[in-house]
């Protein structure tokens, strides 16, 4: 009996597996076509095999700028975002203060505004500033959502590791912040592993406020491609191959993290 | 006990003005808006409620409004049911669980706006494979010119792209269950759905109320994919909140309405979320005390 329910279950993974990666495989098989191969004929797979759409890319440096562009906010705004959680998260896992749980909800809140609201402000606010098309621009629009999930993720983390660690370093004379930084970030290495990983992939595929604080010098790669879409007609091979091209640094991130990532929620605030 | 530390707030100051930055300020100037007639950048009017009155009345707001309670239901009555299953069949150990990982979670890496290129192609009967299977099979599918269809599409769009992250979640909640659980059950000899009904449902009930919460707010803010998928059509079918609301702001440049509108659209996802909060707060702890850990 155990048998067949396992097949069972294996039947239905599979059948789920076939059903997430078909469209990817549809974008993939549609990036080594022609376009006229792409418009004209319906193929399963790519029947005059070509390269030209990732070569375009990788030669035009309005294509690839945008990558390069996405990289630096997303890397920024990873880096921010841990930096000001990290001891927030620690200061929320082991102290009551004064409106701890009122902050800890307003953090959340903010993990739940849409985007859409805050967009004609932004615009506003980083125009005055003087930040409009910069990196850092998006990469502080962008704490907005990042901030309180890494604070969340982190302090799950932090509340897994025993009190008595840090009361044995205060004993041994060690100060706050070396002791934070020597001996209490590396026991929560997994925690900051995860952390970063939600940080890169919100901010990796957000798109509304990147467009809108961007127009050329900071352009995300996910800005380039929609007026690719509208103004130059359809060149479905070149959209196809920078879609398959925006997946890549998603997933060698994910390979690096797999092992947290399960871990992450199990310890996480429930 | 956590010990009284006041001092802990100068830790939680960074992470304070950095979200303010980003939330506060924007806010004020939603604020400032919502009760002025722009006219142009030197005339502005002060018009008190008159936007909110306005948008109340809005019958194409409160279609939208409509949509999207819709919209955000039919997600978590897929969803999370679907993700579940996919996280009880998933291999817990070897290679296979990690190759089983990566594949589940490609979807969510991808950024919204090609998850609605992606689609936009795939449901095409010329060149996608599934319009054109569907097309195949003998339905006359369109998801430019009809609505259900349009609609449909954007909701298994929805469930392709999002299931994952409930899976992930209960996938994560069902190791952490302690293999003498079931040892005790096969003992008494209880059947899979004992074991489901008794042991492993009451154990993901904290990160299931994580998952619903998560996807109900994320779902009432979708933006970007239906926006690539139909652009809000055909007629209005998928024009839900987000849509809506950039549309008036940035479409016609109605900055009062606009940003009575967004105050009503943040103020209604507040108040579910500190619904949901609560709840998940009070289920949980429930969980813990008849758990026995902390």
């Amino acid at each position: 009996m155990d048998e067949r329910r396992f097949k069972k279950r294996t039947i239905f993974l599979i059948v789920y597996l076939v059903f997430a990666i078909l469209p990817v495989y549809w974008m993939v098989n549609m990036s080594f076509k022609t376009n006229e191969e792409i418009l004209s004929t319906f193929s399963l797979w790519p029947q005059h095999f070509t390269t030209d759409h990732y070569r375009t890319i990788f030669t035009d440096e309005s294509w690839y700028s945008g990558y390069i562009n996405s990289l630096i906010y997303v890397a920024i705004n990873t880096v921010i975002s841990l930096g000001v959680a990290l001891p927030a998260a620690y200061a929320f896992s082991r102290y009551s203060f004064l409106g701890d749980k009122h902050v800890f909800f307003w953090l959340l809140t903010n993990r739940m505004t849409p985007p859409a609201v805050f967009l004609l402000p932004f615009f506003q606010l980083y125009t005055t500033l003087g930040l409009m098309d910069t990196h850092i621009a998006v990469a502080l629009a962008h704490l907005l959502f990042n901030v309180p999930l890494a604070v969340w993720i982190l302090e799950g983390f932090m509340s897994g590791v025993p009190r008595e660690i840090d009361e044995t370093a205060y004993i041994d004379g060690y100060s706050f912040p070396r002791f934070f930084l020597t001996i209490y970030i590396p026991l929560i290495k997994a925690g900051v592993g995860v952390a970063a990983f939600f940080c890169f992939m919100f901010s990796w595929v957000e798109l509304l406020m990147a467009r809108t604080l961007t127009s050329v010098n900071a352009k995300p790669i996910v800005a380039t491609m929609t007026r690719t879409v509208s103004a130059a007609g359809m060149d479905w091979g070149v959209l196809a191959a920078a879609g398959v091209l925006t997946i890549v640094p998603g997933a060698i991130v994910i390979y690096f993290v797999r092992n947290y990532i399960a871990k992450g929620f199990a310890m996480g605030r429930v | 006990m956590k010990p009284v530390n006041q001092k802990a707030w100068l830790l939680v100051v960074p992470v304070v003005l950095c979200v303010a930055f980003s939330a506060i300020l924007p806010l004020m100037t939603v604020v400032n808006y919502s009760v002025q007639d722009i006219i142009s950048p030197e005339r502005r009017v002060f018009v008190g409620t008159e936007w909110f009155k306005a948008v109340m009345r809005d019958d194409d707001l409160i279609g939208a409004l409509g949509r999207q309670m819709v919209f955000s239901l039919a997600v978590l009555a897929v969803e999370i049911p679907l993700g579940i299953a996919l996280a009880l069949a998933m291999p817990a150990k070897g290679w296979t669980s990690s190759a089983v990982l990566v594949l589940v979670a490609i979807s969510l890496l991808i950024p919204w706006n090609v998850v609605g290129t992606i689609w936009q192609i795939y449901g095409r009967t010329d060149i996608g494979l599934m319009g054109a299977a569907l097309a195949a099979l003998g339905f006359d599918y369109s998801y430019t010119g009809n609505a259900t269809h349009a609609w449909l599409t954007v909701l298994l769009m929805d469930v392709w792209h999002w299931t994952p992250l409930v899976a992930l979640l209960c996938y994560a909640g069902l190791r952490a269950i302690p293999d003498a659980y079931y040892q005790a059950a096969s003992i008494d000899g209880a059947s899979k759905f004992a074991v489901f009904r008794y042991i492993q449902l009451p154990k993901l009930r904290g990160v299931l109320m994580i998952a619903v919460l998560l996807r109900f707010m994320d779902s009432f803010m979708i933006y970007t994919e239906p926006f690539v998928l139909t652009g809000g059509g055909p007629g209005n079918a998928t024009t839900f909140l987000s849509q809506y609301l950039t549309q008036k702001a940035v479409g016609q440049f109605d900055l009062g309405p606009a940003a009575a509108f967004s105050l009503i659209y943040f103020l209604i996802i507040l108040l579910l979320c500190f619904i949901l909060y609560n709840w998940m707060q009070r289920v949980g702890t429930a969980d813990k005390t008849e758990a026995g850990h902390g």
